[in-house]
């Protein structure tokens, strides 16, 4: 199965994909603008952002997967652009929870850091995601080549992360992280099949 | 009646009340769903009356009653407590009521009667929570109390919040309140009190039993392993202000019931 596009629709694909990546954002302005988050728009707040955070790693995990397996190579261009929304996400979950959680207490701030694992692992996340960030244009794609590659790897640190920060949060139900779960692992498993497995291409990650 | 019922001035606080319309949908209520809004949108068909109470164990009066002769002696009374759940936040509620010694006094516990335990209803076509394949909590949802905590002036069991009768999310036809506990303790809709010598296996203690206690006071020196006890966010919030308050031993209630767990060590009973 192979899609392809051509170059004119590309334009407005890449256009759709861009604005349609604000929508959740958009959402929940407009619910909290409008008084619809209920008692407590903070949690809902920050755990609506958190959540689009990971939904945009995670289907950046399987941007290389899919291509590779399906021949998606258009997809392949959306790559860095999805991993950017992820980041965007991921700092507007840290900063939401600062100001609308914690009101900026700096004992409090503290005291969640340094005592509950669950956001040691998320901080850890958002701070290990900087360097791929910094490191996402072209240019330093070319200058850094190898370890360019081998830098980017720590996507997978990065997600085993959330994951952890996902799975601690668990109450009762553990639907979501199970869905999360087994998209990490068949990342992680497609991953090391292309490393292990049968040789085919070389063209790795 | 709900609607004579007369404010206890000596159960109540000065503290700004939560609006009718948060109470009423924002809360957990894990048979209706797991987000705090689910409640009030899937709990609106529930049927609450009919309503029998089962009495069991360690009683000289035991047996099936309906709810309205359980209630129909008592004058209501209405109680303004603070509710913190476990999940560090907070709510300041009117509710309206009976004083839960009187309720069970009348079916005489006997000597063995050590513990108090209550059931919710298990009703999977109406509660589809109950259902949930990925939930790690067993049906139907049971907590429990000391008798001595049971006794205390401050229990109460609520039939109604604000002046009106419970609204279905909110645990109707008649629920727990517990207000120096976290809320799990305030078991909803409640079908079944049991008199026992043995402590009763409860729902969140035996789901998790490092995260949640039996006893499960309010205690801003003991966090949960998630979430600081020692601050709470009082409902409703605003995103201008977080309402961040520090938490106290009990809830607030220590004069009432710190005397229960003298001796107790505290960290290890949480």
């Amino acid at each position: 199965m192979v899609l392809r596009i051509n170059p004119k629709n590309s334009r407005v694909l890449w256009w759709g994909v861009f604005l349609g990546s604000l929508l959740p954002l958009v959402l929940l302005i407009y619910d909290a603008a409008t008084n619809r988050l209920g008692a407590d728009p903070a949690k809902e707040i920050v755990l609506e952002l958190g959540l689009w955070a990971a939904i945009f790693l995670w289907v950046d995990l399987w941007v290389s997967p899919l291509k590779r397996r399906l021949g998606l190579g258009w997809l392949i261009r959306f790559r860095r652009l999805l991993g950017l929304y992820g980041f965007f996400y991921a700092i507007l979950h840290l900063v939401a929870f600062a100001t609308f959680m914690v009101g900026w207490r700096a004992d409090l701030l503290f005291q969640e850091l340094s005592e509950r694992p669950y956001i040691i692992m998320g901080a850890l996340a958002v701070l290990l995601l900087i360097p791929l960030v910094v490191t996402s244009t072209k240019g330093m794609q070319r200058r850094l080549g190898k370890s360019w590659k081998m830098l980017h790897r720590l996507v997978f640190v990065i997600s085993i992360l959330v994951m952890g920060h996902i799975i601690w949060m668990i109450r009762a139900d553990y639907l979501d992280a199970i869905v999360f779960g087994i998209l990490l692992s068949g990342a992680l498993v497609e991953r090391m099949s292309l490393k292990w497995g049968p040789s085919q291409t070389k063209s790795v990650l | 009646a709900l609607n004579d019922a007369k404010k206890n001035a000596a159960f109540s606080t000065q503290e700004k009340l939560a609006p009718y319309s948060n109470i009423i949908t924002h809360n957990n209520f894990y048979e209706f769903g797991l987000s705090k809004q689910d409640p009030s949108r899937r709990a609106q068909g529930f049927k609450t009356d009919p309503w029998s109470v089962a009495i069991e164990g360690e009683a000289a009066k035991t047996g099936v009653f309906a709810l309205e002769d359980l209630l129909s002696p008592y004058q209501m009374e209405e109680r303004i407590y603070r509710l913190r759940c476990v999940e560090a936040w907070s709510m300041v509620i009117p509710w309206i009521g009976i004083p839960l010694a009187d309720m069970l006094k009348r079916f005489e516990p006997n000597s063995k009667a050590k513990y108090v335990e209550f059931t919710t209803l298990y009703a999977p076509e109406q509660m589809p929570g109950q259902k949930g394949v990925f939930s790690t909590l067993d049906w139907p949802y049971v907590e429990a109390l000391r008798i001595d905590e049971a006794m205390n002036p401050l229990a109460f069991m609520a039939t109604g919040l604000y002046g009106q009768a419970m609204p279905p999310q909110n645990g109707a036809p008649f629920r727990l309140v517990v207000p120096w506990k976290y809320g799990f303790k305030s078991i909803k809709s409640i079908v079944k009190i049991r008199f026992t010598e043995e402590m009763p296996i409860t729902t969140w203690n035996s789901s998790a039993p490092k995260e949640y206690g039996f006893y499960a006071n309010v205690n801003p020196g003991v966090d949960h392993p998630r979430w600081t006890q020692k601050t709470e966010r009082r409902l409703p919030s605003s995103l201008f202000s977080p309402n961040i308050i520090d938490t106290q031993p009990f809830n607030g209630y220590g004069d009432e019931v710190a005397h229960l767990y003298s001796g107790m060590d505290l960290r290890k009973w949480f």
